[in-house]
């Protein structure tokens, strides 16, 4: 019987939510790992029962936790994750050099061939592959050494790589995203990479135009069309029909086009989902009001959703990873706020259910459809 | 036998209930007591010290006979009551918040 089952971190541990595929009852079950960050989960494309889980602690480091059973259980793995050669420098806050000093690990992508190949996208920022399920990790140091890292600076939640996308029509290419440094594309599996901000313009820096500084929040495609990248910056909604070569503003008619994530159906390429929040400095809904909006055109023409979802005295954020989409036939759609709620759509986010609403804050949300 | 006493969350991911006695030979220090720990238990590396530098963790402290040996030197000599099990050498998270 095919179903849903949502992989959802937390500040105080991870929760494992299933359903079957009418998506209206929901079993929680949690928390793993309590009283631990955990700042993603994801489960291997090829092999669902593989599930990657990143737990971290100020007192007790990162971990790495790897569950062959669909999360029943849970497996420490390899969790030192040392930088390739030496370090060198980033910019600090104040401008000066700072060095290269790992932090935890944001956000983890399972290849989508391979369960035992995954991706570690970590603070400060660099990208790390291990090919035997999380026992050893290498750096793919070609991103932190491809010229411009030593310009690079943190945004205020750390210089964190938060974002990593494969083509699925070809897994040498990928991209990643690095606040505060922008959009990276590799053509040759993670050896080299090169830039991929044209077009993007950001206030906030001195140049705003410059090759590398942006705040991009979010990156996401659709598998049908990996050319079309779809991205939530800082602020603007942005959209490249080119691979990265190039963006283009498709903020249109949203109230406001700061945000965190964005996601695309399952079914239709050119239908996009953002949840706007009402400035770098006020990270909650605009008016208390809290929307997702959709667009059917790829971006341009937003319309609010609503129903079900609190239009009064929600001042919650929906964090970078804290929205997905499942693969079901009405797409479904789910978000976490920090104020702990995780929400479903059944019906391509027509109307939502709070599935839970006293979780600790919710870091990531990932769906996994189930055969 | 150093009998070592790990905080909650630690117990919990080396899968262990109360102290854990070690055997060591030779110096009994701090980082003898560290390595010893992590061989039995791999899956600690990393969480009471820095895998790469070998240095402590920010808000891990290291208590013992009432004392905190946090900022001792990783390679000096426990003391007396340490090494002959009259005394725990205590691993605990320090308190700061969350």
């Amino acid at each position: 019987m095919s179903g849903v089952r949502l992989l959802v971190g937390t500040r105080k541990g991870a929760f494992v939510l299933t359903a079957d595929a009418q998506r209206g009852r929901w079993k929680v079950d949690g928390p793993h790992f309590a009283g631990w960050e955990i700042y993603h989960l994801k489960g291997s494309p090829v092999d669902p029962q593989r599930i990657y889980a990143s737990q971290s602690t100020s007192w007790f480091g990162q971990l790495i936790q790897r569950s062959d059973d669909g999360g029943k259980s849970w497996t420490p793995v390899g969790n030192h994750f040392d930088y390739e050669g030496v370090p060198g420098t980033h910019q600090w806050y104040d401008g000066t050099p700072h060095p290269w000093e790992f932090a935890r690990v944001w956000h983890l992508e399972p290849s989508l061939s391979d369960p035992d190949t995954v991706y570690a996208g970590v603070e400060d920022a660099a990208l790390f592959k291990s090919t035997d399920g999380g026992g050893q990790w290498t750096e793919l140091a070609g991103l932190r050494g491809h010229g411009t890292g030593p310009s690079w600076q943190p945004g205020a939640g750390g210089m964190c790589l938060h974002t990593i996308v494969i083509d699925p029509s070809n897994e040498q290419r990928m991209w990643v995203a690095i606040s505060a440094a922008g959009v990276f594309r590799t053509d040759d599996g993670g050896a080299s990479w090169t830039p991929a901000n044209k077009g993007l313009h950001s206030a906030q820096i001195p140049d705003p135009d410059a090759e590398v500084g942006h705040c991009v929040h979010r990156i996401a495609l659709h598998p049908s069309r990996p050319d079309v990248l779809f991205m939530q910056k800082h602020w603007d909604v942005m959209r490249s029909d080119d691979g990265a070569d190039s963006w283009r503003e498709i903020s249109g008619n949203l109230p406001t086009d700061f945000g965190f994530p964005i996601d695309v159906h399952a079914h239709d390429p050119e239908t996009v989902y953002v949840v706007p929040i009402k400035s770098d400095s006020e990270h909650f809904p605009l008016d208390g009001r809290l929307r997702v909006y959709r667009s059917r055109t790829g971006g341009g023409e937003w319309e609010p959703l609503t129903k079900g979802l609190p239009q009064r005295n929600c001042y919650v954020n929906v964090l970078r990873d804290s929205m997905a989409v499942d693969s079901l036939d009405p797409c479904g759609l789910y978000f976490g706020t920090t104020g702990g709620q995780v929400y479903a759509s059944a019906d391509e986010g027509d109307s939502w259910t709070a599935v839970v609403k006293n979780l600790p804050p919710v870091l990531s949300v990932e769906a996994q459809t189930l055969a | 036998m150093i009998r070592v006493v790990l905080p909650a969350h630690l117990r919990t991911l080396a899968q262990v209930q109360g102290e854990v006695h070690l055997d060591l030979d030779g110096l009994v220090t701090t980082a003898a007591v560290l390595d010893a720990l992590e061989d039995r238990y791999p899956e600690l590396r990393g969480t009471i010290r820095d895998q790469t530098t070998m240095r402590r963790r920010p808000f891990v402290r290291f208590f013992a006979c009432e004392e905190d040996l946090s900022h001792d030197p990783p390679e000096h000599p426990l003391p007396d009551r340490v090494q002959n099990g009259e005394e725990p050498f205590i691993v605990l998270g320090a308190m700061a918040g969350g």
